[in-house]
């Protein structure tokens, strides 16, 4: 997979022996690092491109290190890379280029990314406006709940003195929130259970995965509170009016679950988003 | 400012005229005979390094350094050694030595009191630093007259080691977590405890009076045990921090009688419902002393009434800052009792239910105020309302209205009016037009941050290139920007680059990932290179859109002084982490994340990781082995790979990686999901 490749002016002889170029087989790209080339493409680039017109110039130089043995991984690993910004751009592009589509499909939420932290976000659907005081301004603060774009609860566990905020509207159904509750979680929790554990953590312990959240099973639960101030099991309603209604979550202890703390405890389950 | 260093020479050199010197005779040793050159190249030595002191005392821009220079280090561990030592009587181990060290010779004694006399009055962090490396005289005295201790990164250095070596501090600055962390990189439970540190202090500075966190992990627990132990306790600040609650709050209300400043700054409060509790009732009934109370963060509902008379009670009051639960009407009450404020947060700057409030009644509110110098709040604020602080505009030198959605026409009346704003947070909702009057009134402006409303990828984005041109053909003495938006241009930052030669930090955030120019379609890098080319006292850097390694090779050549740089989705390879590492001598924090770097530009940046503060890089190409090679090579630095999970860290690729320089080590707090290389 390697390819002969010019020598550029920071290569010593060995770094450039050693050097891996990223390439497909068969193309004779010319992959030195100097933008001035202008717009070039890679394959994958093409593979992956919806035709739009703005072509964006990325030369795909990765030197990996003078180790041959990582050979085999780096390069999947580079492709991979390269394909997981591709797709995340390609849903943005998309929409750029796109714009007259009516529905908008949220791009791959990215952890973190804008740079914004999550008491600022929200603003996009927070009362700005009484009704009774109706006026032009910006039209943006006007679009209804059900549109905005994410929507950070504040998330609590049992036992857990530090809490977290999720952006509910980042998932399109229960499991999904649950499985990113477990996440979230999961570590903070595994420090809790051993709080003396030093060192390395391949001494392993038991990951603990929290499971259940749904079905009452697990050692916890996933419940809300809705906009009435009630808590609720999550999972009884169907997903969107959960998103429309829930103002904060909580990993309760199972053993916790009493029936005058909820309103309501059926422990009939829709199934599904 | 003293910058004082002396060769390894020079010091023996001194050891030697130490061996003559006689009594009273003797003059002070280091000015006189060491000349002021290296004291010891990192080139040389491998141990822990000098730490440059850097940065002013800017408030958001705080680049604080801990300068904690060990003698052990220094001397190569071969402390003792030297033909000095046994003339110096009862001096034994130099005063930096983990033991109390006997006391030096009486002569010596006074001429250290002189100097304490007079080092008493070095304030400035740098000065300290670099007095105290002077010799160990200095050193001694510095040390028992240092009155504040910063330091930047909690786990260089061990509370017990602060402790051991300044005995008389008063105050307190301490910060745990980098940055990135408020961006949720880093998991849940990582570090950064208070705890430790209060232990320490509570039996080392009985008498500490002052208190500022910044991303640390602060219990209720630790807060009551601060209350407890410390009777003068005057101010606490904490910014970006989590752990506590109102409970917490509660008890430094009811223990710490002589509470000067209360400021809760964008932290993450526990505010549990039925946990809430009425922490503002807690206050002693008597007059408090007061001088500022912030608590906007603490998003629990608020005892009115207690408040009320808790500010009617406060005479020295000047900076209140309420949180969005604190209606108009209220607020209104507040500023009626106290009329010497000077900032005001105002809350939700909303009318509550049944009450009928206009714009005249509030605007003599304004008008009674007149010493507001900064207004922040305006958490929900209806449009019509705004004009009423127009009274106190012409007075205003700082004015957040991020929280604000208004538009550029709703905008214009009031910040015409401001024409000594130097600091100014807004909404991209007032749009470019908006920040053509902000160009067009604010001609002082040094401080500009511009926030997104929606702030999402693919949202619209209502600030431009023609907005940033704007701001800077308007605004020559800008030092200070954050910028979100959609599109960019590079003429638009060049010409900012020419415009604004004072920028002292310039942040544009492309909230599109990998996003051209959208006019010419070509990569940001030209306008990021103009940027660090013709703005010469660049200390911070944040770079966003589409970016190839030519800009880093910019950046490597002109950034000399940049201190702290942020990078995220961008270059083409290993080279732009190698240019930045080579070529940024300065360089002190460096955050990457989601940019294809390896391990081999990891490994280019071992002659300058000691000089640094931290490097954190995540989702980006560096394998286990590479940081294994980085941690072999570079004893004094603690290098984490963190997994958001435990099991993550099985595998080769690492995913997060924390790295910085520390004098104690691996630390002992580490939870599962963090491996210490």
């Amino acid at each position: 997979m390697a390819e002969e490749k010019k020598p550029l002016d920071w290569n010593t002889a060995e770094e450039k022996k050693l050097e891996l170029r990223l390439g497909l087989p068969g193309e004779g790209e010319d992959w030195s690092p100097s933008p001035e080339k202008g717009k070039k493409f890679t394959p994958l680039e093409a593979s992956l491109s919806l035709g739009h017109v703005s072509k964006v110039p990325r030369s795909n130089n990765f030197t990996a290190s003078p180790a041959t043995k990582r050979e085999a991984f780096q390069q999947p690993k580079q492709l991979e890379f390269m394909q997981l910004q591709k797709a995340k751009e390609k849903a943005c592009d998309g929409l750029l280029q796109n714009s007259s589509h009516a529905s908008r499909i949220a791009a791959t939420p990215v952890v973190g990314w804008p740079p914004i932290r999550s008491f600022r976000k929200n603003l996009a659907g927070a009362p700005q406006l009484s009704t009774e005081s109706p006026n032009e301004s910006s039209k943006a603060a006007k679009k209804p709940e059900n549109e905005r774009k994410s929507l950070f609860v504040k998330i609590n566990m049992d036992g857990i003195p530090i809490g977290r905020k999720v952006d509910i509207k980042a998932y399109d159904s229960y499991d999904k929130l649950s499985l990113a509750v477990d996440e979230l979680f999961q570590g903070l929790m595994a420090a809790q259970m051993d709080p003396l554990a030093l060192g390395t953590p391949k001494i392993s312990q038991e990951k603990q995965v929290i499971t259940g959240l749904l079905d009452g099973t697990g050692e916890f639960t996933l419940a809300y509170e809705d906009n009435e101030g009630d808590r609720m099991l999550v999972g009884d309603v169907p997903w969107d009016m959960f998103v429309f209604t829930a103002k904060r979550l909580r990993v309760l202890k199972s053993s916790n679950l009493s029936t005058s703390s909820l309103g309501a405890v059926s422990r009939k389950r829709s199934n599904g988003s | 400012m003293l910058r004082l260093r002396a060769t390894a020479t020079a010091r023996q050199h001194w050891h030697g005229e130490r061996d003559q010197a006689t009594g009273p005779t003797r003059t002070c040793p280091s000015l006189e005979h060491s000349p002021l050159t290296e004291f010891w190249s990192l080139k040389s030595d491998r141990s822990m390094a000098r730490v440059e002191e850097t940065g002013g005392d800017r408030e958001e821009n705080k680049e604080e350094e801990t300068s904690w220079w060990s003698p052990e280090a220094v001397e190569g561990g071969r402390v003792g050694e030297g033909p000095s030592r046994g003339s110096r009587g009862g001096r034994g181990g130099d005063g930096g030595r983990p033991d109390t060290p006997p006391p030096p010779p009486y002569s010596d004694q006074v001429l250290e009191n002189v100097l304490e006399n007079v080092l008493q009055f070095l304030v400035c962090r740098r000065d300290r630093n670099a007095a105290s490396l002077v010799c160990r005289s200095w050193y001694r005295a510095e040390a028992q007259t240092r009155r504040e201790l910063s330091v930047g990164n909690c786990y260089a250095v061990s509370p017990a080691r602060v402790v051991r070596r300044f005995r008389c501090a008063r105050a307190l600055v301490l910060k745990g977590r980098p940055r990135f962390a408020d961006f949720n990189l880093f998991p849940l439970g990582w570090g950064a405890r208070f705890s430790p540190w209060l232990a320490a202090m509570a039996t080392a500075y009985p008498w500490l009076e002052r208190v500022c966190l910044k991303r640390m992990t602060v219990s209720d627990s630790d807060l009551a045990f601060l209350a407890r132990s410390f009777p003068s306790f005057r101010d606490l600040t904490l910014i970006c921090c989590d752990g506590f609650g109102t409970a917490g709050l509660a008890v430094i209300a009811v223990l710490c009688r002589n509470l000067r400043i209360l400021d809760l700054i964008e932290n993450d409060v526990e505010d549990e419902e039925e946990e809430v509790i009425d922490w503002i009732s807690r206050f002693p009934e008597t007059t408090t002393s007061l001088e500022s109370l912030s608590f906007e963060c603490v998003n629990c509902p608020v005892n009115f009434s207690a408040l009320e008379a808790l500010v009617a009670r406060s005479p020295s009051l000047r900076r209140l800052r309420v949180n969005q639960n604190v209606s108009l009407g209220q607020l209104r009450r507040l500023m009626a009792r106290a009329p010497h404020l000077t900032h005001l947060g105002t809350g939700s700057f909303r009318p509550g239910i049944a009450e009928d409030l206009n714009v005249a009644d509030l605007e003599q509110a304004f008008v009674s105020s007149k010493s507001l110098i900064c207004l922040s709040g305006f958490r929900e604020v209806a449009p019509e309302h705004l004009p009423a602080i127009l009274p106190v505009c012409a007075n205003l030198v700082s004015l957040n209205l991020s929280y604000a959605v208004i538009t550029a026409e709703q905008l214009k009346p009031v910040i015409l009016k401001c024409n000594n704003l130097r600091t100014f947070w807004v909404l991209d909702t007032v749009g470019d037009e908006g920040l053509l009057a902000v160009a067009k009134a604010c001609k002082n402006l040094h401080e500009l941050r511009v926030f997104p409303f929606e702030a999402t990828e693919d949202s619209e984005g209502s600030v431009s290139d023609v907005g940033l041109v704007a701001i800077s053909n308007g605004c020559r003495k800008l030092q200070s920007i954050l910028f979100f938006c959609q599109r960019m241009t590079n003429s638009a930052v060049v010409a900012m680059s020419k415009n604004c030669q004072d920028l002292v930090v310039f942040r544009l955030c492309i909230m599109g990932r990998h996003r051209p120019d959208h006019i010419t379609r070509e990569p940001m890098d030209e306008g990021f290179g103009a940027i660090v080319m013709n703005c010469k006292k660049l200390t911070r850097l944040a770079v966003s859109g589409l970016l190839t390694d030519k800009v880093f090779k910019y950046i490597a050549t002109h950034g000399k002084s940049i201190r702290t740089l942020s990078v995220a989705f961008a270059g083409d390879s290993d080279l732009s982490l190698k240019y930045v590492l080579e070529g940024c001598h300065s360089l002190q924090k460096l955050e990457i994340r989601d940019s294809p770097f390896g391990d081999v530009g990891l490994l280019s940046g071992i002659h300058h990781y000691y000089n640094m503060r931290f490097l954190w890089m995540s989702s980006c190409m560096l394998t286990l082995s590479g940081c294994k090679e980085v941690a072999q090579k570079m004893p004094n630095l603690v290098v984490e790979v963190i997994g958001d999970r435990p099991k993550d860290l099985d595998s080769d690729t690492v995913e997060k990686l924390y790295l910085y320089r520390s004098l104690e080590g691996p630390r002992d707090d580490v939870p599962l999901f963090v491996n210490i290389l």
